[in-house]
């Protein structure tokens, strides 16, 4: 095949995978625009006869969706500060400053990643019974607000800091915390991005913790008020459309805006050692 | 000494979180899984019996549980392969020398990674539905008829693989990019001037160099495909006839719809120790490739 044949067949399939990964997001914008029942017609429309935003009135009017943004939006953000700041703390410590016992509790660590999350999840939930904790935000934050995963990619990250100029720091009479402050925080900031949006983005679209431990309506998170509306109102495919259009829209938005970072994530999780 | 005492306070935290919340969980999940725990239990503590391997023992004997895991066992055996193959391929053209806009692309397969699981099955249940969704429509063109994706029990795993393949693709087709660039371009211009052609570079030279590659990203996808939970619960809530039920979706039930969680946990462990076995079996095999 001559070079031109093979670029032509090659953006075809191209253009061809890509018309299919895209196809679903921007139907779903689309019939999010419709009227009520538009979209349930043979053969289905492509694009709204006439855009309305009604759906989106009837989700922010009679479904409280304003309050699952909210609660979605603060739940993500909380996990995600409070984790970065422990992630961070313990990542350094592990690159960078010999204590007692870091080299088995590192293996140790590394051994727990295989383990699945969901091993925990039923002891977790008694737990948090016996805390008085289950239907408050605390059960959610409190056990994301540090991680193996996130300990370990800033611990490879921090492996790069040059000794020296944390010894500098160290003779010119600056305290352990002073140093993390003023040398380390800074150093770490591409890798604390990575780790923040990897965070949001895992905290915004967790979907069977928050289902286990928050049961009461007020307290549900976006993809749990979207689970239980698709359940109740399986007809009403426009409003679902607009519902999963507010869902997907912020973390599509923050993916596309630190791109980079999160790729660097998947990177470096991926090969670990 | 100083920094000693540093390192310590430094990492205290979030060991203390990690041990509170998932090591101690874990060891108990093991303790829980050898009693009755029930809704008794759960009222009052003082009903909890020891009953050892029972609760492995009659889920060993329970047919929805064999059901579960076969659901599970499909999922993952032709799930994993297609979703590696379509990360694979997606991988060579967009780091193809030939393509342009291989950013938009690669930005554009990647996507789905991002958005949340219960909105996008939210969205396919409605592309698969059976009169108005564009699956058939689009199956119409080429005549066949249409296929009740989610309420016939023969279709609604695969309906369900081909959504999870659509979701996940992308996030092995970043590895696989970057392991491709990491393979020494002088291989290919040795290959090329002894006259090789493009299958021959991609059998002799691509797909042997991405071997490492392979078999991480194929533990950590049949990890991850072991999870299965969320789409099952959103597209199907688990049927029809139990066809959609994975290992997770049964553990969910038993615990949190039926409170037994002796049960639920043992559900638990059971899911890591497929899981660990077939990791266990995965490496062998390369190691057997490799070694031949």
């Amino acid at each position: 095949m001559s070079v031109s044949g093979a670029r032509v067949l090659l953006h075809a399939l191209l253009l061809g995978a890509a018309a299919i990964t895209l196809f679903p997001l921007l139907w779903m914008l689309s019939v999010s625009f419709m009227a009520g029942g538009e979209a349930s017609a043979f053969p289905p429309p492509l694009l709204p006869a006439h855009g309305t935003l009604a759906n989106y009135r009837q989700l922010f009017g009679q479904q409280n969706i304003g309050r699952y943004l909210t609660n979605s939006l603060s739940l993500a953000a909380m996990t995600t500060l409070l984790s970065l700041l422990l992630n961070s703390l313990a990542g350094y410590a592990f690159a960078k400053l010999h204590f007692r016992a870091r080299e088995p509790l590192l293996r140790v660590l590394l051994a727990a990643l295989v383990i699945p999350s969901q091993v925990a999840m039923l002891p977790l939930f008694l737990m948090m019974k016996w805390l008085g904790l289950v239907n408050t935000y605390a059960a959610v934050v409190v056990p994301a607000m540090a991680g193996i995963f996130g300990v370990f990619l800033v611990r490879q990250y921090a492996l790069t800091i040059p000794d020296e100029l944390l010894e500098a720091a160290r003779i010119d009479g600056a305290s352990e915390l002073r140093i993390f402050t003023s040398i380390v925080l800074p150093a770490l900031r591409p890798i604390l991005v990575t780790l923040g949006v990897f965070t949001f983005l895992g905290s915004w679209n967790d979907f069977m913790w928050p289902l286990i431990v928050l049961t009461d309506q007020g307290l549900y998170t976006l993809p749990i008020a979207l689970a239980t509306l698709s359940r109740e109102h399986v007809q009403d495919n426009e409003l679902m459309m607009a519902g999963a259009v507010l869902t997907v829209l912020p973390v599509l938005a923050l993916f596309l805006s630190l791109q980079r970072y999160y790729i660097r994530g998947i990177l470096m999780g991926s090969v670990k050692g | 000494m100083r920094v000693g005492y540093a390192g310590w306070a430094f990492a205290a935290p979030a060991l203390l979180i990690i041990t509170v919340f998932f090591f101690v969980p874990v060891l108990s999940a093991l303790i829980v899984s050898l009693t009755d725990f029930d809704l008794y239990a759960l009222a009052d503590i003082r009903n909890l019996r020891f009953v050892g391997l029972d609760n492995y023992r009659q889920l060993l004997h329970a047919p929805q549980f064999w059901r579960a895991v076969a659901n599970t066992g499909y999922f993952v055996a032709v799930g994993v392969p297609l979703s590696l193959a379509a990360s694979l391929a997606s991988a060579l053209l967009v780091n193809s020398r030939l393509a342009y806009f291989s950013a938009f692309f690669r930005t554009a397969f990647f996507a789905p990674v991002v958005t949340t699981l219960v909105a996008v099955a939210v969205v396919w249940r409605y592309l698969l539905h059976t009169r108005y969704g564009l699956i058939n429509y689009a199956l119409a063109h080429v005549g066949i008829h249409p296929i009740d994706w989610l309420g016939d029990p023969h279709w609604a795993l695969p309906a369900i693989i081909l959504f999870a393949v659509w979701k996940n693709f992308g996030y092995n087709m970043v590895i696989f990019m970057a392991a491709l660039h990491s393979i020494p371009v002088d291989l290919y211009e040795a290959a090329r001037l002894d006259g090789a052609s493009r299958w021959q570079e991609l059998g002799r030279i691509t797909l042997p160099m991405l071997r490492p590659t392979l078999l991480l990203v194929s533990i950590l996808t049949v990890a991850g495909y072991f999870q299965l939970f969320a789409e099952p619960y959103v597209m199907t809530q688990g049927g029809p006839l139990q066809s959609t039920v994975s290992v997770l979706y049964f553990m969910y039930e038993e615990g949190f719809k039926w409170w037994n969680l002796g049960s639920a946990s043992a559900v638990a462990f059971l899911l890591f120790l497929m899981i660990l076995a077939v990791t266990a079996l995965q490496v062998r095999l390369t190691r057997d490739a490799q070694a031949r």
